[in-house]
C-alpha cells in the first residue's frame, strides 16, 4: 500500500510528465488557453492513461517481454518478442482511445460532449506512448504499480495543463514584449513552474 | 490535360518551388518554433551535444522515410484508417533506427532511453505525414521531410551547444572552456543541465526569432 502510494505521489510531482520530461508538449501549448478546455484535455489524458498503461503492461509481461510466453508451454519459454514492443504499444494505445471514444459516447453523452473532441488528439500525445515506455523502462512488478503510475502521471499533466491555461488566462492583461507574444511566454512560463516543480526533487520517498 | 502532365514533368528536379520545400522550415516555417511542433522529444534530450546529433539522425531518417512511404501509399491508404496507417509505417521505421543504435552506439541509445520510442509520437513526423505526404508526391515530399528535419535539428543542436557548454564547460564531450578559466573563479552554470533551463533557451531562441523575422509575431488576443 505505502508502496503504491509513493508511485502516486513520485509520477505527479517528481517524475512530472511535462515539467521533467516534456511528454504531450505539443497539446499542452495548443490547448492551454482556456482553462475549461484544459481541464477537459486533462481529465481525457488520466482516462486514457489509467487504462492503457496496465493494458501495456499486461502485453508486456505476458506477450512480448522475453521468456514471458512461457505461459503457453515450454516451446515457447525462450521467444523474445520485445523488438516488437513500439508497434504494440502504438497499436494498443490508437485502439484503446478509440474504443474509449465509442464506450464513453454510448454510456456517457454528457462526459463526450465535454471530452469528445480532445479524446482523438491523444492517440498521438507523447505522454500516452511515453507512459508505456516509461512503465516498459521502469519494470513496474505489479498490475496494480502500473495502474497507479498511469493515473498518477495523467494528474501530473492534468495539474500542469490546468496551471498554465489559469495563468495565460490572466496574461491578457498584461503587456508582453510582442516577439514573446503566445508562444515564446508560455514556454518561459514552463520553464519557470519547471523550476517551482524541481524543488519536490529532493524528497525522498 | 496532356498538357499539364508534360508541364509537370518538365519541372525541375529542383526548381524554385521545391527549393522553397527545403529552406521554408529553417527559418519561416521552422517546425519547433513556428509550427510548435515536436517539442516532447526536442528539448529533454538536449543536456548534451552528442545524444541531440544522434535523436537529429533518428528524426531524420524517419521523417524521410515516412513522407516517402506515405506519399507513395497516398491513394492505397483509406482516409478513415489513415491514422492508424500512418502511426504502424512509423512505428516500424522507429524500430529499425532503435535497433540500430542498440547496434552500433549502445551507450547513446541508453542515454536516449525512453525517447527513441517516441519518435513515434513526435508530431512533426505525424504532422509532415498528415499536412503534406498525404497530397504529394513522394520527391517534393522526399524534400519536405530533409527541410522540417533540419530545422528541427538546427533547434536541438543550438540548445544543445548552449546547455553543454555552459553546464558542463565542454562540447562533445570534449573540454572547450580552458582550465585557467576556473583558476580564475569560472564556475559551471549546474542550472543548464536542468530540464527547465531548455524550456527557457528555445523560449530566448523564439524571442530573438521573432523579432528578426517580424512576420512572425502573434497578434494580441
Amino acid at each position: 500500500m505505502e508502496n503504491l502510494l509513493n508511485i502516486f505521489v513520485k509520477s505527479i510531482f517528481i517524475d512530472n510528465m511535462i515539467f521533467a520530461y516534456f511528454l504531450g508538449m505539443c497539446s499542452y501549448l495548443a490547448v492551454s488557453k482556456r482553462v475549461t478546455t484544459a481541464i477537459g484535455l486533462g481529465a481525457a489524458v488520466i482516462f486514457v492513461l489509467g487504462i492503457t498503461v496496465p493494458i501495456n503492461w499486461l502485453l508486456e509481461n505476458y506477450v512480448l517481454k522475453a521468456g514471458a510466453l512461457s505461459w503457453m508451454g515450454p516451446q515457447f519459454a525462450e521467444i523474445d518478442l520485445s523488438f516488437l514492443s513500439f508497434i504494440m504499444f502504438i497499436a494498443v494505445v490508437a485502439a484503446m482511445v478509440q474504443l474509449v471514444e465509442m464506450t464513453v459516447e454510448k454510456f456517457s453523452p454528457s462526459l463526450y460532449a465535454s471530452l469528445g473532441i480532445f479524446l482523438p488528439l491523444i492517440a498521438v500525445n507523447c505522454s500516452i506512448l511515453g507512459g508505456a515506455l516509461f512503465m516498459q523502462s521502469r519494470g513496474y512488478e505489479s498490475i496494480g504499480e502500473a495502474s497507479i503510475f498511469g493515473i498518477g502521471s495523467g494528474f501530473g499533466w492534468f495539474l500542469a495543463i490546468v496551471a498554465i491555461a489559469a495563468i495565460r488566462e490572466k496574461m491578457r492583461y498584461s503587456k508582453v514584449p510582442a516577439p514573446l507574444r503566445g508562444l515564446g511566454i508560455t514556454f518561459i512560463l514552463t520553464g519557470l513552474m519547471g523550476l517551482a516543480f524541481l524543488s519536490f526533487a529532493g524528497i525522498k520517498l | 490535360m496532356a498538357e499539364v502532365a508534360v508541364q509537370q514533368e518538365k519541372e525541375a528536379l529542383f526548381s524554385k518551388k521545391r527549393v522553397k520545400l527545403l529552406t521554408d522550415p529553417l527559418n519561416d516555417n521552422n517546425p519547433v518554433t513556428v509550427q510548435v511542433l515536436g517539442i516532447c522529444s526536442a528539448l529533454a534530450i538536449t543536456v548534451q551535444v552528442k545524444p541531440a546529433l544522434f535523436m537529429f539522425a533518428g528524426v531524420f531518417f524517419v521523417v524521410v522515410m515516412g513522407n516517402i512511404v506515405v506519399s507513395l501509399l497516398r491513394n492505397v491508404i483509406p482516409n478513415r484508417v489513415r491514422i492508424i496507417a500512418q502511426l504502424v509505417i512509423v512505428a516500424g521505421l522507429v524500430s529499425i533506427v532503435d535497433m540500430v543504435l542498440k547496434a552500433y552506439a549502445y551507450d547513446v541509445s541508453k542515454q536516449l532511453s525512453v525517447f527513441v520510442g517516441l519518435i513515434i509520437t513526435n508530431c512533426i513526423v505525424m504532422g509532415r505525414l498528415e499536412a503534406f505526404a498525404m497530397a504529394n508526391k513522394p520527391w517534393p515530399s522526399a524534400l519536405d521531410g530533409i527541410g522540417n528535419a533540419f530545422g528541427y535539428g538546427i533547434l536541438l543542436v543550438l540548445v544543445a551547444v548552449v546547455r553543454e557548454l555552459f553546464g558542463a564547460g565542454k562540447l562533445m564531450g570534449y573540454k572547450i572552456i580552458p582550465d585557467s578559466f576556473y583558476e580564475f573563479g569560472y564556475v559551471n552554470n549546474g542550472m543548464m543541465m536542468m530540464p527547465p533551463m531548455a524550456l527557457i533557451l528555445v523560449g530566448i531562441i523564439i524571442w530573438v526569432q521573432r523579432s528578426r523575422n517580424t512576420k512572425l509575431v502573434e497578434a494580441e488576443d
